[in-house]
């Protein structure tokens, strides 16, 4: 019999997993193969070349292009300093000489005899990379970065906002925030939906971040200054925000819930980027473990296969954020309310209702 | 590769790898004609834990196999030529849009000139613009250079300055990307293929500025003089690139390149392709669409000028947010007989975005998805219209008899009274639940006029039957006819605007030996059913309704799966979330179109 996949989320309390650590261009690596790091640790860096200026000496010199380069007093990679004169004309009989000064430090990119324009680089800065999570190098790439191994609990939200953040887990119930309270350390967990209100209050505290069940749409919108149009996130610079179920007023679902409750005051990994297309990226919280690897597993695809007797959310109206157990998969397609001809199973609900739903609106709820 | 002769050819395989699905199709020749005989799918395995786009080809040619009994691998080679026990296929052919499909920046001198002439250059052969850089953009020197930093293209292309005019601005430019000395998108390892398509005599200077840091190639000017616009050498090079670079770089692809029988084509250039054949062959106007989960391509012919368009941002999954965002609630939900709460409504796309892979199960749902199509292609062809355009900066030679009309250069190519198909692609329009709704979105979105056939493409398989044309023409257009296009019937829509109920014209067609006669008043849809074949057909406009350009029309017109669509809501189409009747008039088009069961008892 096929096999039937859904977009099932990862919430799992005991899971291995890697990660890469890559860097933008290439650099250096500074760790090696079986070092042990920690979230904070730099596993890579490199220098991204400066911002780039163009100088019209030319122009400023008042001479044709293709004398340009007679009148440079610097030479392509030379470092250069600012206010330091880099070209200079012959004048009028040695009199009458007019200067070009570089507006600030750098490094000659190119001097141009046809557009008459000099190119300044700034200075290179750099950039580093951490490990993200505690764990091990399980694999270095020669100038690129590693991949660092790791357990412990893994969880997948279903949308999310803001980059890569660390902090502790605090749940909370309802809105219920001291204002008075240090916690710009803490990453918040909430059941309920996140309102703007609730958002500013914690934005103002510095929390590393927030997850919750749901949020509407508007609220994000108002959150972001602008609507989301594309599900790419991850650059936008606030508060972390990981959604778990999706738009609306949905409740965080029990076990994803009780799963970060077990883990309260526990120091995690969190990152709101989201890319839903080719190659999906889903938001994440990652508590590393200090039980013994050995009870760990890598994830299996097969998991998200559905069969009778599997767990499933409802994705989809008309009965979307209901849970209920596949108690038949029928082979043939079922023509459904659109007069579509889809894929569907027979899903109990917990009050004893049976209901067809097409396959495609199911997500399998998994537990390890 | 092997030399392909069409007289040889009697079993083709082809497939395209898209970003999500590997779909695979069989032709065969059948009584002396190419038809589609059976067609599989598999998902695309271009990511871990495949990495190995052959796994995803391999699987959709064994559903094939499956389907048809036909062997057509021996292990994970493709039998090829047909051998004499009947196993194996004569050609094997390939598209591709995985991995994100190609994509490419463009630079040119004066943007809505030589940045234009790239642009299109590029979208021409599938590409998908990422950003123009031009001289007069607006931007400073750094912001360019952060912004191509920032890109990583597959491929640049830069042009800029007729053959023999002023060099320093085309030079400034390939200054601009040497400084920002940009990567590959895919793979570290190889130099950014760049191509030069600008004045001839700034090649030294370019050469100069450019050939250490990048993998320059030198092609004719894609515009020797301002008024001649020369294509086709930059998409040829770009498809060569395509072929020998970024595709090289994709996993899997040099084992996929060794199978075909003719070079790897984008997808959308294949589409491009054989919207072009069709267009020429019948000596029509056409316009294409194929409307996706990310983006809206749109394809048209006008007086034999190819354009292609592609709104990255308009689609009905990961940026259907974004229809929503442009074309505002209240224009989504003028196609809704019943109230939705705006909060719910944008928690549903929005939900929808997240959930991609999701199908509606209620006909409310399905109706707010089509809603959100067709503001979806009503956007892109906005956009297209904008972008299919005569040449800009032309010296027009004027006689006093045009002093009174403001033509000039740069006005649109589309001229929806010349219009003679529309055809439309992709799920939301080939599996509509019934075809009476894809047949209303396309008239909904394009606003045709005059008298315009409109078709759909029954599986998706444009892009394959595209490569096929520049292989085996004949059988591209065989089957392109009679497997993959569904005839919906004729739009007839007259120009003006009344009032409801006004007399608007009066029609008569000859539907098999019956007359069918009436008047069509202003608001109205009719829907008169008739096959696909062609119909003595008569209209009479009123007042100071228009048929193209004339008050009366006779000739043939033809029907289809849906039939012949008398529309009556005049041109220009004034239908707002506040128009009057709104709910009733959105009820009377939907009953008369049969277009949802529900609304039928």
């Amino acid at each position: 019999m096929s096999k039937s996949y859904t977009p099932g989320l990862k919430i799992l309390e005991k899971i291995s997993i890697k990660k890469e650590r890559i860097l933008p261009i290439k650099g250096k690596v500074h760790v090696n193969l079986g070092d042990s790091v920690d979230a904070n640790s730099i596993v890579a860096s490199t220098m991204i070349p400066g911002n780039v200026h163009m100088v019209n000496v030319a122009n400023q010199l008042n001479i044709d292009s293709d004398q340009v380069l007679d009148c440079m007093l610097c030479s392509v990679d030379e470092n250069i300093k600012k206010n330091q004169i880099i070209a200079r004309s012959k004048g009028l009989f040695g009199f009458f000489k007019s200067e070009v000064k570089s507006p600030f430090d750098g490094t000659i990119g190119n001097i141009s005899d046809v557009t008459g324009q000099v190119i300044i680089s700034e200075k290179p800065y750099p950039i580093e990379v951490d490990a993200y999570i505690p764990g091990k190098i399980n694999d270095v790439i020669e100038k690129e970065g590693v991949i660092v191994s790791s357990h412990g609990m893994f969880i997948q939200g279903i949308i999310g906002i803001g980059g890569e953040k660390k902090g502790y887990i605090k749940t909370i119930n309802n809105e219920e925030i001291d204002s008075d309270e240090n916690i710009n350390d803490k990453i918040i967990i909430m059941k309920l939906n996140l309102t703007y209100e609730f958002y500013m209050k914690i934005n103002k505290l510095g929390v590393q971040g927030v997850v919750c069940g749901a949020i509407d749409y508007n609220t994000l919108t108002k959150i972001l200054k602008k609507p989301l149009g594309v599900a790419i996130t991850g650059m936008e610079e606030t508060t972390t925000i990981i959604i778990t179920e999706g738009f609306g007023k949905i409740t965080m679902a029990d076990r994803t819930y009780q799963l970060l409750h077990k883990n309260n005051e526990k120091f995690a990994s969190i990152n709101g980027a989201t890319q839903i297309r080719a190659g999906v990226v889903r938001p994440e919280i990652f508590i590393a473990s200090d039980i013994n690897s050995e009870s760990f597993q890598f994830f299996d695809e097969d998991s998200l296969a559905i069969s009778v007797g599997s767990k499933v959310r409802i994705i989809r109206e008309p009965y979307f954020g209901e849970i209920g157990k596949v108690v038949e998969l029928p082979s043939e397609l079922v023509k459904i309310e659109t007069e579509t001809m889809s894929r569907v199973a027979k899903i109990e609900f917990k009050n004893g209702n049976k209901e067809i739903i097409p396959r495609a609106n199911l997500e399998v709820i998994l537990s390890d | 590769m092997m030399d392909i002769v069409p007289e040889h050819i009697n079993i083709i395989l082809a497939t395209d790898c898209g970003s999500t699905t590997t779909k695979s199709i069989l032709i065969e020749k059948i009584d002396g004609e190419y038809r589609l005989t059976h067609r599989g799918e598999a998902p695309t395995t271009v990511e871990a834990p495949f990495e190995d786009v052959t796994r995803g080809v391999l699987n959709a040619i064994i559903e094939l196999e499956e389907l048809s009994g036909r062997t057509i691998l021996d292990g994970e080679k493709i039998i090829s030529p047909e051998n004499s026990n009947g196993n194996g296929v004569d050609i094997y052919i390939s598209t591709s849009s995985a991995g994100g499909g190609l994509q490419m920046m463009v630079a040119g001198v004066v943007k809505s000139m030589t940045g234009e002439s790239a642009q299109r250059a590029a979208l021409g052969a599938g590409a998908i613009v990422m950003d123009i850089i031009a001289s007069n953009d607006g931007r400073k020197y750094h912001e360019k250079v952060k912004r191509i930093r920032e890109l990583r293209p597959d491929i640049v292309l830069l042009s800029g300055g007729v053959d023999g005019g002023t060099k320093s601005h085309v030079v400034e430019l390939s200054e601009i990307i040497s400084a920002a000395n940009p990567k590959p998108r895919l793979g570290n390892n190889y130099k950014l293929p760049i191509i030069y398509a600008g004045n001839i005599e700034a090649r030294k200077e370019v050469n100069k500025t450019l050939v250490g840091k990048t993998d320059l190639k030198m092609v004719d000017n894609i515009r020797p003089t301002l008024e001649i616009e020369n294509l086709q050498p930059s998409r040829d090079k770009i498809h060569d690139l395509f072929m020998e670079h970024v595709m090289a770089q994709a996993p899997g692809y040099d084992k996929l390149k060794e199978w075909t029988d003719c070079p790897i084509m984008p997808t959308p250039g294949a589409v491009g392709e054989i919207i072009k054949k069709i267009a020429k062959k019948e000596k029509i106007s056409v316009i294409g669409v194929d409307i996706g989960g990310a983006t809206t391509d749109i394809f048209s012919v006008f007086k034999g000028k190819f354009n292609r368009t592609v709104s990255a941002n308009y689609g009905m999954s990961y940026s259907i947010c974004n229809v929503l965002a442009d074309a505002g609630v209240d224009n989504v939900s003028r196609w809704l007989r019943d109230d939705v709460d705006n909060l719910d409504l944008t928690n549903r796309i929005a939900n929808k975005m997240i959930r991609p892979t999701t199908i509606p199960q209620t006909l409310e749902e399905l109706m707010i998805e089509q809603a959100i199509a067709r503001e979806a292609i009503r956007l892109s062809f906005d956009q297209h219209k904008k972008f299919a355009v005569s040449l800009k900066g032309v010296q027009k030679k004027r006689t006093i008899s045009d002093t009174f009309e403001q033509t000039m250069s740069g006005e649109t190519l589309v001229n929806m009274e010349e219009l003679d198909m529309i055809v439309g692609s992709g799920g939301v329009l080939s599996h509509a639940p019934r075809r009476e709704q894809a047949c209303k979105m396309l008239i909904d979105s394009f606003l045709p006029e005059g008298l315009t056939q409109l078709a759909v493409d029954s599986i998706f398989m444009m892009p394959q039957l595209g490569l096929l044309s520049s292989v085996h023409e004949k059988a591209a257009i065989e089957v392109f006819n009679k497997d993959c296009l569904i005839r919906l019937g004729t739009c007839i829509a007259p120009l003006g605007e009344g009032k409801q109920g006004d007399s608007m014209m009066e029609y008569s067609i000859k539907v098999n030996g019956s007359d069918i006669q009436g008047v069509l008043k202003y608001g109205e849809l009719i829907l008169i059913k008739a096959d696909f074949d062609s119909y003595k057909s008569e209209f009479r406009t009123k007042d100071n309704f228009t048929i193209k350009n004339n008050q009366d029309y006779i000739g043939e017109v033809h029907g289809g799966e849906v039939g012949i669509i008398l529309d009556g809501r005049g041109r220009p189409f004034n239908f707002k979330f506040n128009t009057q009747g709104r709910k009733e008039l959105i009820n009377n088009w939907r009953l008369s179109m049969n277009e949802y069961q529900i609304l039928e008892i």
